[in-house]
């Protein structure tokens, strides 16, 4: 498994850098449109997959990072200054948003956060002053970095896959300390957790902290990427999107949001062959990946995988008592 | 006062109306864990079962037979055999998915196969205002409000004055006890899927005559059911009425009275304090939790 895992992974990284040198302009768009929702996608897997916490707002925070990244670069800030900020926002609200998740879990939470998520929807399309309602923010700059132009399509994706790469990066080294331990547990049994001595009410806060805030960076380099943002695109709608790609690609494995967010944004465009019906055979589709692959495609993988270990090694004769543990 | 209380019997069979949607949501959660996000366009579809049915020259009432059989047949048999049965054992998150991708199926569906302008709907009463001290309330509210009630009195006695409603209930409270004491516990779940087929049917009949039947029409009416069935109690069948009823009533004065921009978020925010106040709902029982 780890030799055939290492093998797909350097794969995926030369397939990543070169394939965008043979495409044309759409084709560039979809790969950062990827890139930059894989971001979301891995913030909400911090809070759903590993720390358990049912999360409908995350399309919330790519708006609320789009924008705040949006309006203080318009307002003459470099873009590294506004994306810090956005990211720092999104941590802020996300950390108060965690307050309801110490009182309440599952369905509720979820309601809340889809709440929250509608609330900031129509803060969005209602202050015109600050957001400018539904005519939203046009012309959105690409930075330039260190003398570095990435206003073309080429060099933007190449910027945002290598955000994507810092924040992966970063993710996977925090989910190997005993951070990541902790939102397990707090995953697999909160009471247990607690009783263990684990602080269970900062590591809640904290998984939606930074999740939200994978969410602000997210948004912070999408602004610059479809260079025009208003509410429409951050409802609950991106919310739904971004649940679908963490539970398609497998929730709480950690290459799982790269591939369903991947899917997430190529399906739609396979599906355009069915022109008007498109729409219909993706809400379809969707519900066959859910009927057959419930766990997500990683999911899956794995346990096709154990169930061939098992088949080529066959268990030892052992006591009943220990065969049924878990 | 006058338009108070206008505006408050419309708000009155508004939330009527939420509270039939609500009711049926919590139904298919007590029993089967499932949070339905299609329920909105399963309210939204009946309508256009109606139109189907009189467009082959069926009268409206025959044609609202047909609709709430089909109701019955498509959003509770076919829904829980192809989309809840096989998804349940996986945990409630893929069905939540699933249940999002169906509302987004129903919604195109309904539009590519139907049409995508809002179509008339015909009316169950005249266009009649009667003035009730020196307010106008229209005969239309007061049908709506009649018939919601009928529905969920005739709800109530057969949940509580029936064998067959004590059966669903102890389903409903306590699976694995229920099937012990020998009542059939799957065919308990499907019941009350037909249950919600039925609700969702008559206030698919009762609201489109005012907003028209329209693909979009699901958005914010599920939306609206979950508030209603939060801000009530999850667990509760009444929970889900009066929140239903709080919501409707809310949304009128809100919009009338304080700011419409916002209507919105007025349910958002009491759905908020209520959370965090009484998480189990207005009226509803603490679940408990186990280690």
């Amino acid at each position: 498994m780890n030799r055939l895992g290492a093998i797909a992974f350097a794969c995926t990284i030369v397939l990543a850098l070169v394939l965008p040198q043979f495409l044309k302009g759409y084709g560039i768009f979809l790969l950062s449109m990827w890139a930059v929702l894989s971001v979301a996608a891995l913030g909400l897997n911090l809070t759903l997959g590993y720390a358990g916490q049912v999360s409908l707002a995350q399309g919330a925070f790519v708006g609320i990072g789009a924008y705040t990244a949006a309006l203080l670069m318009q307002a003459g800030w470099p873009y590294p200054a506004a994306f810090v900020c956005s990211a720092l926002l999104c941590f802020g609200v996300g950390w108060i948003l965690g307050y309801p998740a110490l009182r309440v879990q599952h369905h509720y939470l979820a309601f809340v956060t889809l709440a929250f998520n509608t609330l900031v929807f129509l803060v969005l399309r209602n202050e015109e002053w600050l957001t400018h309602g539904t005519y939203g923010i046009s012309g959105v700059m690409r930075p330039v970095l260190l003398g570095w132009s990435t206003g073309k399509p080429l060099a933007y994706y190449y910027f945002s896959l290598g955000m994507m790469a810092l924040v992966a990066a970063a993710l996977w080294w925090m989910l190997r300390s005993p951070w990541g331990r902790a939102f397990v547990a707090l995953r697999e049994n909160p009471i247990r957790a607690l009783s263990l001595g684990l602080d269970t009410r900062r590591y809640t806060l904290m998984a939606f902290a930074i999740g939200s805030s994978l969410g602000g960076i997210s948004g912070a380099l999408y602004a610059p990427l479809v260079q025009f943002i208003e509410p429409n695109s951050f409802a609950l709608a991106l919310s739904f999107n971004l649940l679908l790609m963490v539970i398609v690609g497998g929730s709480g494995y950690f290459f799982g949001p790269f591939l369903g967010a991947l899917i997430a944004v190529l399906l739609p465009e396979w599906l355009r062959v069915t022109e008007g019906y498109y729409l219909l055979a993706y809400a379809a589709a969707v519900m066959l990946m859910m009927a057959f692959f419930p766990y997500g495609l990683f999911g899956m993988v794995e346990r096709a995988l154990r169930a061939m270990r098992l088949k080529r090694v066959p268990p030892a004769p052992t006591l009943k008592a220990e065969r049924t543990r878990p | 006062m006058a338009s108070f209380i206008q505006l408050l019997v419309s708000g009155l069979a508004t939330g009527a109306i939420y509270a039939l949607i609500a009711v049926g949501f919590t139904l298919l959660w007590q029993t089967s864990q499932t949070i339905n996000f299609a329920q909105g366009e399963f309210v939204m579809l009946p309508a256009f079962f109606v139109l189907a049915a009189m467009n082959f020259g069926a009268p409206f009432w025959l044609a609202a037979l047909i609709a709430i059989a089909l109701s019955i047949a498509i959003l509770g048999v076919v829904f829980k055999l192809i989309i809840v049965d096989p998804m349940l054992k996986h945990g409630v998150l893929p069905l939540v998915i699933s249940t999002i991708a169906l509302s987004l199926f129903l919604k195109e569906g309904a539009k590519d196969f139907y049409s995508s302008q809002a179509q008339p709907f015909p009316a169950l009463v005249p266009a009649i205002d009667l003035h009730v001290f020196g307010a106008v309330v229209s005969m239309q509210s007061l049908v709506v409000l009649a018939v919601a009630i009928i529905t969920v009195v005739g709800l109530h006695l057969l949940l509580n004055q029936t064998r067959l409603g004590r059966m669903m209930q102890a389903t409903a409270q306590n699976a694995t006890l229920a099937r012990i004491l020998g009542i059939p516990v799957r065919r308990m779940v499907l019941y009350t899927f037909l249950i919600n087929g039925v609700l969702v049917a008559i206030a698919s009949i009762l609201i489109s005559p005012i907003y028209l039947a329209k693909f979009t029409n699901g958005e914010t009416l599920g939306i609206a059911a979950f508030l209603a069935a939060i801000i009530g109690g999850f667990n509760q069948v009444r929970g889900a009425i009066l929140g239903g009823i709080i919501l409707g009533v809310l949304d009128n004065l809100s919009a009338a009275y304080v700011s419409s921009q916002y209507r919105a978020a007025f349910p958002l925010i009491i759905l908020i304090v209520v959370i965090l106040w009484r998480p189990q709902g207005l009226l509803g029982r603490v679940e408990e939790r186990t280690v």
